[in-house]
């Protein structure tokens, strides 16, 4: 079993794993956002005073805290205990772009010459990491959730609003991916 | 002990979630620039069988009007009308989306895996949600 899950996953397992999770917390009561956490974290230092945004109740969110907190473990466990000694298998295509770039591929789940103390010590690393940050936090806040409260649970839902938000998404990966990274990386 | 046992089935869930995160690879960088290059099918084969089986999952339990474990209707998240946040905002996560090659579950994912670079991220996650909190009012919703 171990060894069975150790193996590579292909998308027609990942995919109904994350629609499973969703069902889960469905039949908890609680619906799948992750980002809302970020929310949930600001309430829990107190930040509800000073800004309205955070005065509510985090109380009634700590299931998604210690749904985090799992999901630190269980990033955790999965690399220590059901790691793959296969490499990832990246399309050619991308393995070539990205060595336009001076992205070398590594065969790992993050580049190496990008995921690493000393490269944030760059400003290049600095705007990937600390920039990069700042807008993910910004902009799901901003739209309201993420891949798992939008892509997932809202397209689950056939919320339209969901739909506009993932096209969001894309526009901004879009551009960061063709424009931005040109720019970056050489 | 009802807010122990609350607590371990969450972080029970999540360690699940963090799982099946680092074994699908959409935690990976590599992956989502696949994705945003569209050279492989395998980012839209997950996150497209995952909603068509959500889809699924939300059409029986809105038709038989399914309650929870707890015996309460289940209930969804219905988004609110307006479409500028949803627009501006998506694509704003999608630019920190494809710079650090994570959405706000697999950052926190792969500082489990090990990479402590991720506590910058979260940084500066924080720090957006902070300053949406103080403009909030003040831009086009």
């Amino acid at each position: 079993m171990i060894s069975l899950l150790s193996k590579p996953w292909p998308w027609y397992v990942s995919g109904p794993a994350i629609a499973g999770i969703m069902a889960v917390l469905l039949f908890f009561g609680k619906s799948f956002g992750f980002s809302n956490n970020l929310s949930n974290i600001c309430s829990m230092l107190g930040l509800g005073k000073q800004i309205s945004y955070f005065n509510f109740s985090w109380k009634k969110q700590l299931w998604n805290l210690w749904f985090l907190l799992g999901s630190i473990i269980g990033g955790y466990l999965a690399v220590h205990y059901l790691q793959s000694s296969e490499p990832l298998k990246l399309s050619s295509a991308t393995i070539a772009d990205l060595q336009k770039l001076n992205v070398p591929f590594d065969g790992q789940l993050e580049p190496g010459s990008i995921f690493n103390w000393n490269y944030l010590h760059t400003g290049k690393g600095l705007f990937i990491f600390l920039g990069g940050g700042f807008l993910i936090g910004f902009g799901t806040r901003y739209a309201g959730g993420c891949t798992s409260g939008h892509a997932i649970s809202g397209l689950s839902n056939l919320q339209l609003p969901s739909l506009i938000a993932v096209i969001g998404f894309f526009i901004g990966g879009l551009f960061t991916t063709h424009l931005l990274f040109p720019y970056i990386f050489k | 002990m009802r807010a122990i046992f609350r607590a371990v089935k969450y972080t029970v869930v999540g360690i699940l979630f963090g799982i099946v995160m680092t074994k699908s690879e959409a935690v990976s960088w590599y992956r989502i620039q696949e994705m945003f290059r569209f050279q492989s099918f395998f980012m839209y084969g997950i996150i497209g069988s995952a909603v068509i089986l959500g889809i699924i999952l939300v059409a029986i339990i809105k038709e038989y009007r399914l309650k929870d474990f707890y015996g309460r209707p289940i209930k969804l998240a219905e988004k609110d009308k307006r479409w500028k946040k949803y627009l501006i905002g998506g694509s704003i996560f999608g630019i920190g989306w494809a710079l650090t090659g994570a959405c706000p579950g697999p950052i926190f994912v792969l500082l489990g895996q090990g990479y402590t670079v991720m506590v910058m991220v979260i940084a500066g996650a924080l720090a957006g949600t902070i300053v949406y909190g103080l403009l909030r009012n003040r831009l086009p919703q």
